[in-house]
């Protein structure tokens, strides 16, 4: 459905079977399909889990956290069923890959799922698809229904004696139910509040049983770092950071779209030259690297590389691989504004620093841009969103306050701008029915 | 049965991939509103049934996700991102557009039926933007003239 895009640049392993047509199972076999699994139970859980530690292979749902030390962490021996989970709720603005991935390469997904499971020993997993996703809810039903078919899953796989099911599932609109614990309480029919940690979902995770939960785009690096081998897979990358990652381009480009590229390209290099550089000839504003939740780096901080560590490095994050580019005629305080109505809308209410934040936030802003700020409004958003981080109960609060605090630091005298009734200066006729506060 | 014996069969069957009862419910409430245009007070009655539980505990989960609704809506839900790649690249021209076209506001639905309108968060477009659902369709790279066209060729389409 979405077009797909290409570069010279571009490192294709994920993205490899795009628009070949894979979703087919007989497609897939033709690229190596399940041959990885195979291989996978050779190798046994102690095998799987040493390469996929060796890839440095780090999660891309958000955390980047390292996947083999996160499938170590799930005890030998359970009394409850242990579950493979499979994220695909995706739905952090500037995000557009796991689609792609479930389109195209459903299969990989499989895989990922079953050799994730192989390695804790477990023998089913569930592949979480987003609601407004049904397209690919149905070519993921097909797809399962057709491995079955084959004996792909099911009884005895590959005459391994080991059995393993795979099921499909679909969420109902709700951002906050990617979140790890929510997911699970999502799964398991009920509103998607997160739970308390410890314990971790690898100690106790759907129904009580321990559980690995991984991002679409994770599961579907497994099978190529099982064929390709860990150490080939590192090599991609940077140290610690191994691989490659789709990158999801947008915003104020000549050519958005989903590009692979080595955990380590250069972020001025990805808009210049991948994304066909900021459109109708305008100057780069700001980009935010991962996500709307990550913090905000100015035009002259995209000298980087971006992987997990050198974000981290450069006071933001790689997050998601949602690269949103803003040029410079957009009005920061507006982009502000708009992040905050979006966790404000999806804050799930459990917890009052978020609950009450973002909706304190978002009136503030929504004034402000509307031409109702008063000087000190511009520390009280700082301020207010600052102790928000780290005291919620879950990571959405962090979500919503990383980004308003690097927006405020950083464009500061945008904020200024607005003050006293003055006009947007980037928007012509927004000056709107909010009277200005004394 | 309020929904079809298809659908009711279907549920009974996808029950069994999961080790308690009421797993399969955010899936189930979202298939019996495809069906039924909205979760109307008989649907739920159902589903409470089906997953043996109050029917106050369903309706505390549907109140949870944005997709479910007790409301009817129109035939075509119309839904527009207004969410940040969307806007820099014009969603809030493109919202603005297809309220005036079809004379309603934020989550109302045209007189005949035909249409409703949403504002909604991110589905996943980005790189395309910007985009907007009918239903569960993807309309990506959106101007002014692609969403008349859009809504014209639904408008014929249900006319058929
Ligand atoms: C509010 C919130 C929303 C999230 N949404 C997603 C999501 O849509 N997809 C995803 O894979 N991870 C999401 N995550 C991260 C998950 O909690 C979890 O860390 C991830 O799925 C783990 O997989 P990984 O290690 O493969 O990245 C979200 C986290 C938070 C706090
Ligand atoms: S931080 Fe927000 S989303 Fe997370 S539990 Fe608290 S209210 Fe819910
Ligand atoms: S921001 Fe509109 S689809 Fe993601």
């Amino acid at each position: 459905m979405a077009d797909l895009v290409s570069h010279p640049d571009e490192v294709r392993v994920v993205s490899k079977r795009f628009g070949q047509g894979a979703a087919d199972l007989d497609r897939y076999l033709a690229f190596d399909g399940y041959k990885a699994v195979q291989k996978a139970l050779s190798l046994g859980f102690d095998g799987i889990i040493k390469e996929v530690k060796e890839s440095n292979l780090r999660g891309r749902g958000g955390a980047g956290f390292p996947t083999g030390m996160k499938w170590s962490f799930v005890p030998k021996e359970s009394a409850k069923p242990k579950y493979v989970l499979c994220n695909g709720d995706e739905s952090e603005p500037g995000t557009c890959k796991d689609r792609l991935i479930l389109e195209h390469d459903p299969h990989s997904v499989i895989e990922g799922v079953v050799i994730g499971g192989l390695s804790i020993k477990a023998k089913v997993g569930y592949i979480y698809i987003r609601g407004e996703y049904r397209y690919l809810v149905d070519i993921m039903r097909k797809a399962i229904a057709d491995a079955y078919a084959r004996g792909f899953l099911g009884k005895n796989i590959f005459g391994s004696g080991v059995d393993f099911d795979v099921y499909w599932h679909t969420g109902a609109g709700a951002y906050e139910v990617g979140e790890e614990s929510a997911l699970m309480e999502s799964l398991e029919g009920k509103r998607g509040v997160p739970r308390i940690r410890p314990p971790f979902p690898a100690v106790v995770g759907l129904w009580g049983g321990p559980t690995i939960i991984n991002n679409v785009e994770t599961l579907a690096s497994v099978p190529h770092i099982i064929l390709g081998g860990g150490q080939w897979f590192a090599e991609l990358g940077t140290p610690k950071n191994g691989g490659t990652r789709l990158f999801c381009l947008s915003g104020h480009v000549n050519r958005p779209g989903v590009y692979e590229l080595p955990l380590g390209y250069n972020l001025r290099k990805m808009i210049d030259e991948v994304a066909g550089g900021v459109w109708k000839g305008h100057k780069l504003k700001a980009v935010t690297p991962g996500g709307s939740s990550t913090p905000v780096l100015t035009a002259d901080e995209v000298d980087v590389g971006m992987d997990f560590d050198q974000l981290m490095k450069a006071g933001s994050m790689l997050g998601s691989g949602g690269v949103v580019v803003l040029d410079d005629q957009t009005c920061m305080v507006k982009y502000a504004q708009r992040i905050m109505m979006f966790y404000q809308h999806e804050s799930c209410g459990w917890c009052i620093p978020c609950r009450e934040g973002t909706d304190w936030l978002k009136k503030t802003l929504n004034r402000f841009h509307a031409g109702g700020g008063v000087k000190k409004d511009i520390d009280n958003i700082q301020y207010l969103a600052e102790n928000m981080l780290g005291r919620t109960f879950c990571p959405l609060g962090d979500a919503a306050a990383m980004p308003t605090i690097s927006i405020v630091k950083k464009f500061r005298k945008e904020f200024e701008d607005h003050l006293e009734g003055r006009p947007c200066p980037y928007e012509k006729g927004v000056v709107e029915q909010l009277p200005v506060l004394a | 049965m309020v929904v079809s014996e298809q659908l009711d069969a279907f549920f009974t069957e996808k029950m069994k991939d999961y080790p308690t009862q009421r797993s399969f419910l955010v899936p189930m409430l979202l298939y019996t509103q495809d069906e039924l245009g909205y979760l109307s007070d008989e649907a739920i009655a159902y589903v409470a049934q089906k997953v043996n539980l109050d029917e106050l505990e369903i309706r505390n989960v549907i109140s949870y996700y944005s997709m479910l609704t007790t409301k009817p809506r129109g035939r075509y839900n119309v839904q527009v991102c207004r969410n940040i790649c969307c806007m820099l690249r014009g969603s809030d021209e493109i919202g603005a557009h297809v309220k005036q076209r079809l004379g309603i506001a934020h989550k109302g639905t045209t007189a005949d039926g035909m249409f409703s309108f949403e504002e909604v968060e991110c589905i996943g477009a980005c790189g395309w933007a910007p985009a907007m659902q009918v239903n569960y369709d993807f309309h990506e790279n959106l101007t002014a003239g692609r969403v008349d066209e859009i809504l014209d060729q639904y408008r014929s389409k249900s006319s058929l």
